[in-house]
């Protein structure tokens, strides 16, 4: 290979996603951060008026759906770890010859389209349906319990439709772990208990680091659970955007929001990566 | 094992550095504070553009010939199952037609279209079916919608009804003609509700609390708030509008409303998570559930016509005009109105659907003559005169009542 063309190897190699990434996030991105400073309407037009005012309107007025947002990721995400280390430390180490059988198995709900397995949770779960109905009528439950359109049936949503993001990097941590390492920590007297603590969590944690930053994201800005499976006081802020984009048109506030979602969400990735994210706690976790 | 297996992302000192490098980040606003300035254009205004002449009608349809293929974007449940309306239009004229039931809301088909007619470009259809309003004012103001020939569009002026010609909405019907038309009223399960319900305040009363359902679309639920404190949503002031939202956020902070609806109510309601329901008179009579009543308030109800219209970057015009016409044909339109079980604009339908009635035997016959005598679906003047239209918004108004009462839906 001749000189030149070695050294123009890697950025040829770059090219295709860097005039991707360009066209399609960056530009967008910077053009949606000019329309956030901007004021009008869609019959007169919008104009560049640097009007910072639009991000503490929007702040002030959709400030509690951003809170709760976050609030219904953290609880989802939590969720997410909940369900998914048991399931993925299952299969990892128990999971013998079928392994895969049992990951295609616990992965086999997703490949059913997103929107649809939100709308068959409501078949399911409506008031005198096929779960709550017998339950009321045993007497179980009170007449007006119901599950949808509340908060537990958001989170409980977002967890399902968020699970498989978390189970995978887990189970690819736990997977990679050699177990000789555990029957060390055996013979060096360690219980269960402990070798679970102090040799298979942390190493499983990078896992969960990933999973979180894979679920968290998305599920805070996520509008769909909560228009299905929501009600009036479940709205989080991508229902906001949504209408204020797509059905009123206010293009500005609309950015604004988008804008203040994204930061607090790099701002708690990044707390979070320098809180958990070095090496330093990990050994002090495993000590 | 492979290296790169074995990799932890927090350790990774290129992710490390990308999560807390200074200069990095700082290179970053540099840049895209230069492109922010590249890019502090504007988004030009395009209003003012619903007024049209002849000569532009004319310069508009100059040359435009049908080429015998149609694209139609239509809501749920506004064609028969088979189709057979769209069949017979394509064996009597041989144009076929691609029919899809992409609306669910009118404020959501606007934002999806918006972008694309704002910018000239086809939106894939030639005709759609939207709702008198906010957005079909919007789409006219802002020059989306092809002016129509009404010379090409005989049977409009023939067979419609005098109550939807020159609508203030789209005064003359320059743009829109009406497909079908609707009342908005009270659906309730009577498995539930065992009072009678007559009236508007029911939905208000905290008895029903978590059970009654209510329209998010701003201008419905606007209404519905307006009646509630007896103003007329047709003549109705800004002040009326604070009023209106006031009373609409007492009904939600109190936890009656269960959840705001736009298309789905109808299954909530059959199945009983809500019992009582602002609804569509066409939606409650298709539906077969002897259990759910549907009523129009004795504060009133609303009428609202779903429209017809060209896009104008639309590929072929010439035969969605032609489609219109051919549906403003009582016979082809009974056929349709026997189905849908709305308010149909053409009125001589109905001596087509007793004829239908007559040659139908058993459960059709019933069914026919229920339709053909049904007040929701050939109003009388004294029903009509209880139903009150939308308010026509002005362009300084529409923000000022998208801002009262859209926020109510979402939670604030």
């Amino acid at each position: 290979m001749t000189g030149l063309k070695g050294r123009l190897t890697p950025y040829l190699l770059i090219l295709p996603g860097g005039l991707w990434l360009t066209a399609f996030f960056a530009i967008p991105l910077i053009f949606m951060a000019s329309v956030s400073l901007m004021t009008g309407n869609l019959i007169d037009g919008f104009t560049q008026t640097w009007h910072w005012q639009n991000y503490t309107d929007a702040i002030g007025t959709y400030g509690d759906k951003i809170v709760r947002s976050l609030w219904y990721g953290l609880l989802a995400t939590a969720a997410c770890i909940a369900l998914a280390y048991p399931a993925a430390y299952w299969i990892a180490f128990k999971g013998g010859r079928h392994k895969s059988t049992w990951l295609f198995l616990l992965l086999l709900p997703f490949f059913v389209s997103f929107v649809l397995r939100t709308i068959s949770w409501k078949l399911v779960l409506t008031d005198n349906g096929p779960v709550l109905g017998p339950l009321k009528s045993w007497g179980l439950l009170p007449d007006g319990f119901h599950v949808l359109d509340s908060g537990f049936a958001v989170v409980s949503g977002l967890t399902y439709n968020f699970l498989p993001f978390m189970i995978l990097p887990i189970y690819v941590a736990l997977e990679r772990i050699d177990y000789r390492v555990i029957e060390a920590a055996y013979d060096l007297y360690a219980g269960r208990f402990e070798a679970f603590r102090r040799v298979v969590l942390p190493l499983s944690l990078p896992g969960v680091f990933a999973g979180v930053i894979m679920t968290f994201v998305p599920v805070t800005s996520d509008y769909v659970n909560a228009s299905v499976l929501g009600g009036p006081g479940n709205t989080m802020i991508g229902n906001v955007i949504q209408s204020e984009y797509f059905t009123q048109s206010n293009y500005h506030t609309a950015s604004a929001l988008s804008f203040a979602l994204m930061a607090l969400l790099l701002a708690g990735i990044f707390a979070y990566a320098r809180a958990l994210g070095t090496k330093d706690v990990l050994e002090a976790a495993a000590r | 094992m492979s290296e790169l297996n074995r990799r932890d992302l927090r350790d990774d000192p290129a992710f490390a550095r990308g999560m807390t490098s200074r200069r990095s980040a700082l290179k970053l606003f540099g840049a895209s504070a230069a492109a922010l300035a590249l890019s502090a254009c504007s988004i030009p205004g395009q209003g003012g553009r619903g007024k049209i002449t002849q000569a532009q009608i004319d310069a508009f349809w100059k040359g435009r010939t049908g080429k015998g293929a149609l694209k139609w974007a239509n809501w749920p449940g506004y064609m028969e199952d088979d189709r057979a309306t769209i069949k017979a239009f394509t064996k009597q004229t041989g144009i076929q037609i691609e029919y899809k039931e992409v609306i669910q809301e009118a404020a959501d088909w606007f934002g999806k279209v918006q972008a694309p007619l704002a910018a000239g470009q086809s939106i894939d259809f030639d005709l759609m079916v939207v709702t008198n309003g906010i957005q079909s004012t919007k789409m006219i103001e802002l020059g989306y919608l092809a002016p129509l020939d009404h010379r090409r569009l005989p049977n409009f002026a023939k067979y419609a009804s005098p109550k939807f010609k020159n609508p203030s909405y789209d005064p003359g019907n320059a743009f829109t003609v009406p497909y079908v038309s609707g009342v908005t009223g009270i659906a309730y399960n009577t498995k539930y509700v065992k009072d009678e319900i007559n009236s508007i305040a029911q939905l208000f009363d905290p008895r029903y609390r978590g059970k009654v359902g209510m329209m998010g679309d701003s201008q419905e639920l606007g209404n519905f708030g307006m009646f509630a404190i007896g103003v007329d949503p047709e003549k109705s002031t800004p002040r009326d509008w604070e009023n209106a939202a006031r009373k609409l956020r007492e009904q939600r902070d109190q936890k009656i409303v269960r959840k705001y609806y736009e298309q789905n109510y109808i299954d909530a309601v059959a199945k009983g998570d809500v019992w009582l329901t602002m609804a569509w008179s066409g939606d409650v009579y298709s539906l077969a559930n002897d259990d759910v009543k549907f009523v129009v308030p004795r504060e009133g109800g609303t009428i609202w016509s779903d429209l017809m219209m060209i896009p104008k970057p639309a590929a072929n015009p010439a035969d969605a005009l032609t489609l219109m016409n051919w549906l403003y044909e009582p016979r082809n339109n009974a056929t349709l109105t026997e189905f849908i079980n709305y308010i149909t604009p053409v009125p001589e339908t109905q001596r087509f659907v007793r004829e239908d009635a007559a040659k139908a035997t058993g459960e059709d016959r019933a069914d026919l003559q229920r339709l053909a005598d049904s007040p929701l679906v050939y109003p009388t003047e004294a029903d009509l005169s209880r139903l009150r239209n939308y308010r026509v918004l002005t362009q300084q108004e529409e923000p000022q009542y998208q801002k009262i009462f859209t926020p109510i839906a979402q939670g604030s």
